[in-house]
């Protein structure tokens, strides 16, 4: 059975047919080609598959495409500027090496987007426990959170200006 | 993909139960981060399900009623129970307690009201609405019924919800958290992503000069087959110096619950854990209610 789906996808309106049965993981991925959407414990553990829906970090993996009608997905893919130039976020990830295998810095991103959008100041603690739902199997913690420290610091920097 | 033989996405709450109703074998979907996960692992392989997802207007938000009451809708995510203003001045120890499900993202979808239908020992909740001793509101074909969370857990997994029932509605009386501080530990291998090996919630009440305990209420997680309250404990502290019922109320507690070995963790373990985290849940509970522990 096809359902017609109605939402915006990295600031574009999209109007596609879906499987009602699919995840949101899987229509990103499987009809958008949007492969910034890693697909890795498909339960909601962690974290590879995490998008925005309405500026909220969620598991795509564990929603289902059906419910996302109406609202707005921001991907990694949606991130860079109209040059193609990295944003702010994904540049503080490459100068603090932040990636090695880079599995799960997709995910990690789009939950560092909402946090640095939040505008407000989290101390180190704070934003170990506000990406806890990610897993880097190569364990590059620490300069992940470097990355993301920088990130939030960096758009405040810019902003306060 | 799924393996879901059918999903209809409920258009209100007397949608939903006309929707279980021409199909009782079909079940019900909110957050989903429970129901979802089930249907990977093949445990709910080709299940039907009745979305309530979008019903957020009818069964989300926290309201605080004239009389004081804290009404809790269902589909209230656990993030926004955490960040609810309401929550925060009145129970924060539920907000406490809801903030250690899972991780940030799954905290963001998943519902109270899941928490509580799924029946499940561990749900980081239920220790603290058992502790609260919430009312819950089910609505069913001839309409709505409440229930104190003390009569809701039938066994693992199984809660008093018939057939057709829907939870449309946790009420915290007034009476059951004014004057109450509380304290909520979850005991895991993890500080995230994990499930509770034990869950202890205590709510306590002091008297004026902040040196006796007037009133307890403890509840646990795990301690037994469903979340549980440990009344004997509370008889046994009741009336005690702030000290003298930190020092009794693990021993005490020990004599109401019943855990289980699992390959998460011994009973000796979760009986030891019963015994300690009673004691540091009651002093910080206390702490934050100004007692000198």
């Amino acid at each position: 059975m096809i359902q017609v789906l109605k939402c915006t996808v990295n600031g574009k309106p999209v109007e596609l047919g879906i499987d009602p049965r699919e995840s949101l993981a899987d229509t990103l991925r499987e009809r958008l080609g949007l492969t910034s959407v890693k697909k890795g414990c498909e339960v909601g553990e962690c974290g590879a598959c995490t998008v925005l829906v309405d500026g909220v970090a969620i598991d795509s993996c564990i929603y289902l495409s059906v419910w996302a009608q109406d609202k707005h997905i921001l991907t990694v893919e949606g991130l860079q500027d109209e040059n193609g130039e990295l944003s702010p976020i994904q540049r503080t990830f490459v100068e603090e090496a932040a990636v090695q295998c880079g599995f799960c810095t997709p995910g990690i991103i789009m939950s560092a987007v909402e946090i640095v959008g939040s505008g407000r100041h989290y101390t180190r603690d704070e934003l170990r426990r506000l990406i806890s739902g990610h897993l880097c199997r190569c364990t590059g913690y620490q300069n992940i959170l470097n990355a993301v420290e920088r990130a939030v610091e960096e758009v405040h920097r810019t902003v306060g200006k | 993909m799924y393996d879901i033989a059918s999903i209809y996405e409920a258009k209100s709450v007397d949608d939903a139960i006309r929707a279980l109703k021409e199909d009782p074998g079909a079940l019900i979907i909110a957050g989903g981060t429970d129901v979802l996960i089930k249907v990977r692992e093949g445990k709910l392989s080709g299940c039907r399900l009745v979305s309530i997802h979008g019903l957020i207007e009818e069964l989300s938000g926290v309201v605080l009623t004239p009389g004081g009451d804290i009404e809790i809708g269902p589909l209230t995510t656990f993030r926004q129970v955490a960040e609810d203003p309401v929550i925060r001045a009145r129970i924060p120890v539920l907000g406490q307690a809801v903030d250690q499900a899972g991780g940030p993202q799954l905290r963001a979808v998943g519902t109270i009201g899941g928490n509580v239908c799924n029946g499940i020992t561990s749900a980081d909740s239920a220790s603290t609405l058992m502790a609260l001793d919430a009312r819950l509101r089910v609505k069913g074909p001839r309409g709505e019924r409440e229930v104190p969370i003390s009569q809701w857990y039938k066994g693992v997994g199984r809660v008093d919800l018939a057939p057709y029932e829907l939870l449309v509605k946790l009420v915290i009386p007034r009476e059951n958290y004014e004057g109450y501080t509380g304290h909520y530990i979850k005991y895991a291998m993890r500080n995230a992503m994990d499930i509770a090996t034990l869950g202890v919630s205590c709510l306590v009440k002091l008297d004026e000069q902040r040196r006796i305990v007037d009133d307890v209420c403890l509840a646990f997680g795990v301690a037994g087959p469903v979340p549980m309250r440990s009344y004997g404990a509370e008889a046994a502290v009741r009336g005690l110096p702030v000290e003298q019922a930190v020092s009794a109320i693990g021993k005490a507690a020990l004599e109401d619950v019943n855990p289980r070995d699992s390959w998460r963790a011994s009973k000796a373990l979760r009986l030891q854990l019963v015994e300690e985290l009673s004691a540091r849940a009651l002093a910080e509970a206390a702490r934050k209610g100004g007692a000198a522990v």
